[in-house]
């Protein structure tokens, strides 16, 4: 029987424990975890209770409370708190999504804060998105097009433009891609829905000429097939997008387009 | 003394900041054969660029009869006439070209029925020199600052722009007056690096986290503008700072003036819709300085929505739900997320929220840094684009979609002009070290300070200071008092307190340096408003309700080294780059 076990200096331990300074009646636990690379020590699950009396509704008002008030030591991406830039996608309470608009209250018990699933971790809830970068640059993010004219624009129909609602939105935060168990164990190879979602958004592009090629490039055993409809994708997308609808499309049409 | 190890880095270029405007320069640095670096402190998508939303002005004239004068004339009016006229000239005429080539580069913009780029009505954005509205505003849907970014980016990547990125600036390597190259830190893991450059480009976009309630992101601390500080170099009418009129009441978020521009409209408390009475032709669609102090003297006047009758009501629910579906897709989930409010039924609650920095880092229209010393020239070696440079194309007060315009002009403008001024891979002079310990010595003060005072706290105090001692309507006293208290709060910094002594990602350290950036610029930003005893713009003083152009259409400049702070004025461009339209002379200004 084989048994597969985290190796020893990645089992998170127990962390410190926060305990509440307000007097509040109206405490949440919660567990955050934490690494710091420049330690030798494991990584480990702090404890904060927060006071929920004089916090504001979504995860990341907790971490800005936490980091604020308690524990200035605890590491987050975080920018633009209205879920436009991506930065703080983390996993909590179990889902992925974004902090700045994930409710707390929709979570229900002690609050479970971690990092992306399945990613290195840099430090704390900040992931190593690194390899999902270069995936993304791999499918070439940028309209092919030779027209050379240079004062009118290239003519697309209202019809055509609306192809891409859906899929121009992606604001590449990987929850998507990291609740794919497929990416988890393949992620070197397959592309994963966040990386396939933009390839898709390029190939249905009326204006792009480059579709053929595209569609040649991505129709890849490891980098198209290992998608398997598991759809944790899609209902982790945090902007309501449907990676996994693309990655259909995809495949429809290279069944179809003869590439 | 800090010992540090450190990293060189040789480029003709390096790029500050990897937003709109950042990455712009850094693709045409990369067309014209120039070894680039562009240096974030955010993976580049992550930038405030994407939280633009409503569109990019240029005078494409696809919706009707559009003249890139009456463009300029808009703006030279909207900036109530404290914008440089040559510069403004330049953006405009130069606006509908790179409009066209972020089409090319894949900007999925929103289309009409004939397949051409829709354009929607904007504050201010006039036909025919103020006689009628016009659509002159590019966009994609309401993600227009998101599509582009990403649509730069991508570019940027097609030409292998060679990115750092999560990497901090600490300060910039100046020598003799002459900016060689700048210092930053890798938080990935805590090296310290070196980077030598014939020209540096500063893109760090604006700072609007001085204040307690802004649209801006938690990065927007004008870390650029903090350096040229440090540099002893000065900046720009820092005390106009623009209120947003509709930012969502508790939250801060953005809610588009595209929202106005396809039909919403203002709502007080008696259900009037009080902009008819303040800009009778405009309306709602004013510029938004005018808008916001409409807001504001409704609020002032107990006609405000609300338990404390402190917001206002921007009512879109009239629209035909298709508009709001195809434009209004990302303010409808905005609303529904930050109000809890279902736009096809009520109204969203906003209130006057920062939103932009029209000042900052002064250049002439090439992009180039300029000080005054006698009289104006121009910094070797340094250039600025976006908001946190102060071209000055806004003047007193920006007009909605003229920012990212402003980035894309003027990041292409930049790229240019180095490409004249540096022939690739020219030899890099000797830098003695002494800048280079100056800016270490500071970052291990603050990275092992052990005071009584949290950068959280802190920068809390200097926050609500601002909120309320350098808001819409300010005065004499009001902004004596902001002054002062700015001052005590940046005496904090010396009993300062960090936490995480860790190299690696030690958010805490970031803050603070952050912080740091902030104060400085807290207190450029209130000791020009008090010096400015005028009403200009979004710079409203109530006891100098009027506009004196006789002693102030002048440009502030600002210098400070934390514990001194000089003002002094340089004169604002009065006449255009070319004979192809005239200089518009001051006018009263009306909507």
């Amino acid at each position: 029987m084989v048994q597969i076990n985290l190796p020893k200096n990645s089992e998170v331990t127990k962390g410190k424990y926060y305990q509440d300074k307000t007097g509040s009646k109206n405490i949440r636990k919660v567990n955050v975890y934490r690494w710091d690379p420049s330690t030798e020590e494991n990584p480990r699950l702090d404890t904060y209770e927060v006071d929920m009396d004089n916090c504001p509704s979504k995860v990341l008002d907790i971490l800005n409370k936490i980091k604020n008030e308690i524990d200035p030591t605890l590491a987050y991406r975080r920018s633009c708190a209205h879920g436009v830039c991506g930065s703080c996608a983390m996993n909590m309470g179990g889902k992925n999504g974004l902090a700045c608009t994930t409710p707390h209250a929709e979570i229900h018990g002690d609050i479970d804060i971690y990092p992306l699933p399945h990613l290195k971790v840099k430090r704390d809830l900040i992931g190593d998105l690194d390899g999902l970068y270069k995936q993304y640059q791999s499918i070439e993010p940028w309209l092919k097009n030779n027209s050379t004219k240079e004062t009118t624009e290239i003519v697309q129909s209202k019809e055509e433009r609306a192809k891409l609602d859906g899929a121009y939105e992606c604001i590449m935060c990987a929850c998507c891609s990291t609740s794919c168990p497929s990416y988890w164990w393949n992620g070197d190879k397959y592309l994963g829905p966040a990386v396939l979602l933009q390839a898709y958004r390029w190939i249905i592009d009326s204006r792009d000429e480059e579709r053929k090629a595209r569609l040649k490039k991505v129709a890849d055993e490891l980098k198209l097939y290992r998608c398997h409809t598991i759809l944790n994708c899609t209902s982790a997308c945090p902007k309501g997008l449907n990676p996994a609808k693309a990655i259909a499309e995809i495949k429809k049409m290279i069944a179809t387009a003869n590439v | 003394m800090s010992s540090y190890k450190i990293i060189n880095h040789e480029y003709d270029v390096v790029v500050l900041g990897a937003g709109g405007s950042g990455l712009r320069a850094a693709v045409g640095l990369c067309e014209a054969g120039l070894k680039t670096a562009c240096i974030s402190k955010v993976f580049p998508t992550r930038s405030h660029t994407s939280a633009a939303q409503g569109g990019i002005s240029a005078a494409l004239g696809n919706m009707g009869e559009d003249d890139w004068r009456w463009h300029m004339y808009d703006t030279v009016k909207g900036a109530d006439w404290l914008g440089d006229q040559d510069s403004i000239e330049y953006l405009c005429k130069e606006a509908p070209k790179a409009v066209i080539e972020l089409e090319k580069y894949g900007v999925p913009f929103s289309r009409t029925e004939e397949g051409k780029i829709y354009q929607r009505p904007f504050g201010g954005m006039t036909k025919n020199y103020g006689n009628g509205i016009v659509q002159r505003t590019c966009a994609a849907a309401d993600r227009t600052g998101h599509a582009i970014l990403h649509t730069l980016y991508g570019q940027a990547l097609k030409h292998n722009t060679e990115f750092f990125i999560e990497y901090f600036a600490l300060d910039l390597l100046m020598k003799d007056g002459e900016c060689k190259g700048l210092i930053a830190w890798n938080l990935n893991d805590g090296t310290i690096h070196r980077f030598r450059a014939h020209t540096v480009i500063i893109a760090t976009g604006g700072y609007g986290k001085v204040y307690y309630s802004a649209t801006s992101a938690h990065t927007c601390t004008g870390d650029g503008n903090a350096m040229v500080l440090r540099a002893g170099l000065p900046l720009q009418d820092m005390e106009f700072v623009q209120f947003h009129p509709t930012g969502i009441y508790g939250h801060g978020t953005l809610i588009s003036e595209g929202v106005r521009g396809e039909g919403g409209y203002l709502v007080n408390s008696k259900g009037e819709r009080f902009m008819e009475r303040y800009a009778p032709n405009a309306k709602d669609l004013a510029s938004r300085d005018v808008v916001s102090r409409s807001m504001s003297i409704e609020i002032n006047e107990g006609r405000g929505v609300g338990k404390d009758k402190d917001h206002v009501h921007l009512h879109l629910s009239h629209l035909d739900k298709s508009v709001i579906e195809n434009r209004l897709p990302g303010i409808t989930d905005a609303a529904r997320l930050f109000a809890n409010v279902d736009v096809t039924k009520d109204p969203i609650p906003v209130v006057p929220t920062v939103h932009y920095n029209m000042g900052g880092i002064p250049t002439n229209y090439k992009a180039e840094v300029l000080t005054v010393n006698g009289s104006e020239k121009t910094v070797p070696g340094l250039m600025a684009i976006g908001e946190a440079a102060c071209v000055s194309v806004h003047g007193a007060n920006r007009l909605g979609s003229n920012s990212l315009i402003d980035l894309v002009v003027f990041g292409r403008a930049a790229a240019k002009r180095a490409a004249e001024l540096v022939k690739p891979g020219t030899p890099h002079e000797e830098i003695g070290e002494s800048e280079t310990q100056k800016c270490l010595d500071r970052f291990d003060k603050l990275r092992n300070a052990k005071g009584d005072n949290s950068t959280a706290d802190l920068r809390l105090a200097m926050q609500k200071t601002m909120q309320s001692k350098c808001a819409v309507f300010r005065t004499e006293k009001n902004l004596k008092e902001g002054v002062d208290e700015i001052k005590k709060t940046y005496d904090g910094m010396n009993s300062i307190s960090v936490k995480d002594r860790s190299l690696v990602f030690n958010t805490d350290l970031v803050e603070t340096l952050e912080f740091d950036n902030l104060i400085r610029q807290a207190v450029t930003t209130v000791e020009s408003a008090y010096h400015r005893k005028e009403s200009r713009g979004a710079h409203a003083r109530e006891d100098y309700p009027k506009r004196d152009d006789e002693k102030f259409m002048q440009h502030t400049l600002a210098w400070c080294d934390g514990k001194n702070t000089k003002i002094s004025y340089r004169e604002v461009h009065k006449s255009t780059l070319t004979n192809e339209v005239q200089y518009f002379p001051p006018q009263e200004r009306v909507y």
